[in-house]
């Protein structure tokens, strides 16, 4: 393990910030840790920099426990969200600052510092200071520098958060490509969750300091293990409905009765939280034994995506999601609509977490 | 302001000279007459044409003040070196002792952090005589009356709480992720201090340095009571000038001109620190 961390903890003033987390990351794994903002993605970082001490817990680098090393020995690069230039030193300078520390020579260090620069394409603003730099030549920057000094363990934090759109997504292809060749043991932390499944071969997803799942993005997307997660994924966002399964394996939404599709026995009877996603819901305009009587109240194009929002009887909203070729197939109006039983996801309503199919707990 | 009409420049124009001669005119003003004899001086009325003399500056430098009562040694220039020995090695002192210490303070919260901050501070609000008594009879006990290491020792109450508390803010000003980011790329705590903290807070190290050295310069009450003939400054040396025989305004005037010169061309050297700009944009706000 590149890096292992165990029932790491840390509060400020009483209030536990990040709280007995324990992750494992494989050398040249990328793990991208996506939460909600105030969830301890930073905070999480720097205990791992040795930027905060945890109140307990272990960080284990590359094998050696490094929860008492400072920063200087731990052998990590880090980017950091406001970028952290040192603002009186060229862009070279910058880069090869994780270099120098080390006994290689002034000749070693240039070639380095030239090959990581070429690889980033900042090679022809190296004389530059920061303040010459575009907000994209910073961030590169940064990153460089973080890359340079080879570490064992490389730790971005969010590092496309302040860079324009455009860059952002050219960014988000080029990066994990870069990530790859360079062979680091990433964690990168973002908001975003598109940037997280783009970016990560596992998403830790972190919420209120807990570890809330960590899989691989197509896994936390189709089987979130808690409502707070479904809920962080997507766009537009899951539909959610408060259900309570009958014997039979029937719910109810808006007064009619559905089909929950097979598997959820063992939750009947109790109250549940019923989820699918906008892209799971089909429309049409007869109803049968499977839908649920809803009006079409307005249609909105999202990307490769044409939104519906509609209502349903009981006056709670549901949002559809047609490919843009369907796009205004659907008239405004009474419509029925259903959702696809395999994407159903079912979740306990006192736990929030997820009831799996099959009847295993 | 391109749309500015005549009127307007011509106005702003006469503003900014009556205002400069507002602030000029008194050191203009000392340095006429520090090139005139006390009778060219005193004579009614006045008169800004006169024969200029380098007496006063010939008088100064050669130690010997002629008056009409007979000649006076005075060690004008002892004064002046005193002055540049004082302040410079009294700064230098506060910087060496006060940079780290206003560095600790902005970077670290520690018990009693604040309270001894105010406690340095608080040296600025007591009025020098209300220590000068206990002071000077604890030199004398110490050995320490009349010499050059007793008077750095308590110029540092006047250097030392300015520098703390400037530099202090300047170093608050510099993000901490900036040193983080040096101590990752794998330098010690001493280098990231020295290569980083330092250079970023260089602008308020250079006003706090400047500041500094002008009030230990200008210094009087300290040097008066703490230091005899061979070891005062400037300040208390000017003294001498008022003579049995009268007050020699010439020599004064000669002798501030001397002594603002010091102070003058390190504030025109440090200059161009204190208009570098601080972190220089490479922290995104």
């Amino acid at each position: 393990m590149a890096l292992r961390l165990d029932k790491l903890t840390k509060s400020y003033g009483g209030k536990p910030i990040v709280e007995a987390l324990s992750l494992d990351v494989a050398s040249g794994e990328i793990v991208a840790v996506f939460g909600p903002s105030g969830g301890g993605k930073t905070v999480l970082l720097r205990l791992i920099a040795g930027i905060e001490e945890p109140d307990s817990g272990v960080v284990m680098i590359d094998g050696t426990d490094m929860t008492d090393a400072s920063p200087d020995a731990r052998g990590i690069g880090m980017a950091f969200q406001n970028y952290a230039l040192f603002p009186h030193m060229s862009a070279y300078d910058n880069v090869a600052s994780a270099l120098t520390p080390t006994r290689m020579s002034a000749q070693d260090i240039r070639t380095r510092v030239d090959a990581v620069a070429g690889m980033l394409k900042i090679g022809h603003v190296m004389g530059h200071k920061p303040r010459e730099l575009s907000n994209g030549q910073k961030q590169r920057t940064a990153l460089a520098r973080a890359l340079a000094g080879a570490p064992k363990v490389l730790l971005l934090d969010d590092p496309l958060r302040n860079v324009d759109a455009k860059l952002r997504y050219e960014m988000r292809l080029e990066l994990p490509v870069l990530l790859r060749k360079f062979g680091s043991t990433v964690l990168y932390v973002t908001q975003d969750y598109k940037e997280a499944m783009a970016i990560g071969n596992r998403i830790a997803v972190l919420i209120g300091g807990r570890l809330a799942q960590i899989a691989t993005p197509a896994e936390v997307y189709d089987r979130p293990a808690s409502v707070d997660v479904a809920r962080l994924f997507g766009d537009p966002g899951i539909n959610l409905f408060d259900v309570t399964p009958d014997p039979s394996g029937r719910i109810t939404i808006a007064n009619s009765q559905l089909p929950l599709g097979s598997g959820f026995s063992n939750s009947a009877g109790k109250p549940c939280v019923l989820g699918f996603r906008p892209d799971a819901v089909s429309l049409s305009q007869t109803a049968n034994g499977a839908t649920f009587p809803v009006e079409v109240l307005a249609e909105t194009p999202l990307n490769d995506k044409s939104v519906l929002l509609l209502r349903a009887a009981d006056g709670k909203e549901v949002l559809a999601a047609l490919p843009a070729s369907a796009a205004g197939s659907v008239p405004v109006g009474p419509a029925h609509a259903t959702f696809a039983p395999e994407a159903a996801l079912l979740f306990d309503r006192a736990t929030g977490l997820s009831v799996t199919r099959g009847g295993q707990p | 302001m391109d749309h500015a009409s005549t009127l307007e420049k011509v106005l702003r124009g006469l503003a900014l000279t009556v205002i400069s001669v507002f602030f000029m005119f008194p050191i203009f003003w000392i340095a006429l007459m520090s090139l005139q004899t006390n009778e060219t001086i005193l004579r009614i009325p006045p008169s800004i044409v006169f024969a200029p003399t380098l007496s006063n500056y010939t008088a100064l430098i050669s130690g010997k003040l002629t008056s009409a009562a007979g000649t006076l040694d005075i060690a004008f220039m002892h004064n002046l070196w005193n002055s540049v020995l004082l302040s410079t090695l009294s700064v230098l002192v506060a910087l060496l002792l006060g940079v780290p210490a206003a560095y600790a303070f902005a970077r670290f919260k520690f018990k009693l952090g604040e309270f001894i901050a105010f406690t340095l501070l608080s040296f600025r609000f007591a009025p020098p005589l209300l220590v000068l008594l206990p002071l000077s009879l604890i030199f004398q006990y110490l050995g320490l009356a009349d010499t050059y290491i007793g008077l750095i020792w308590v110029y540092q109450l006047i250097a030392l709480p300015l520098i703390l508390w400037i530099v202090r803010g300047y170093f608050e000003d510099v993000s901490p992720d900036i040193e983080h980011a040096y101590r990752i790329a794998g330098h010690s705590w001493l280098a990231t201090f020295l290569k980083i903290a330092v250079p970023l807070a260089r602008p308020g190290i250079a006003a706090a340095g400047l500041l500094a050295f002008i009030f230990c310069w200008n210094n009087f009450i300290f040097a008066l009571i703490l230091a005899s003939a061979d070891k005062q400054p400037v300040t208390v040396g000017a003294l001498a000038f008022v003579t049995a025989s009268g007050i020699q305004y010439g020599q004064i005037a000669a002798a501030i001109v001397l002594s603002v010169t010091p102070t003058l061309l390190l504030a025109l050297y440090a200059q161009r620190y204190l208009v570098e700009g601080l972190s220089m944009g490479a922290v995104k706000g």
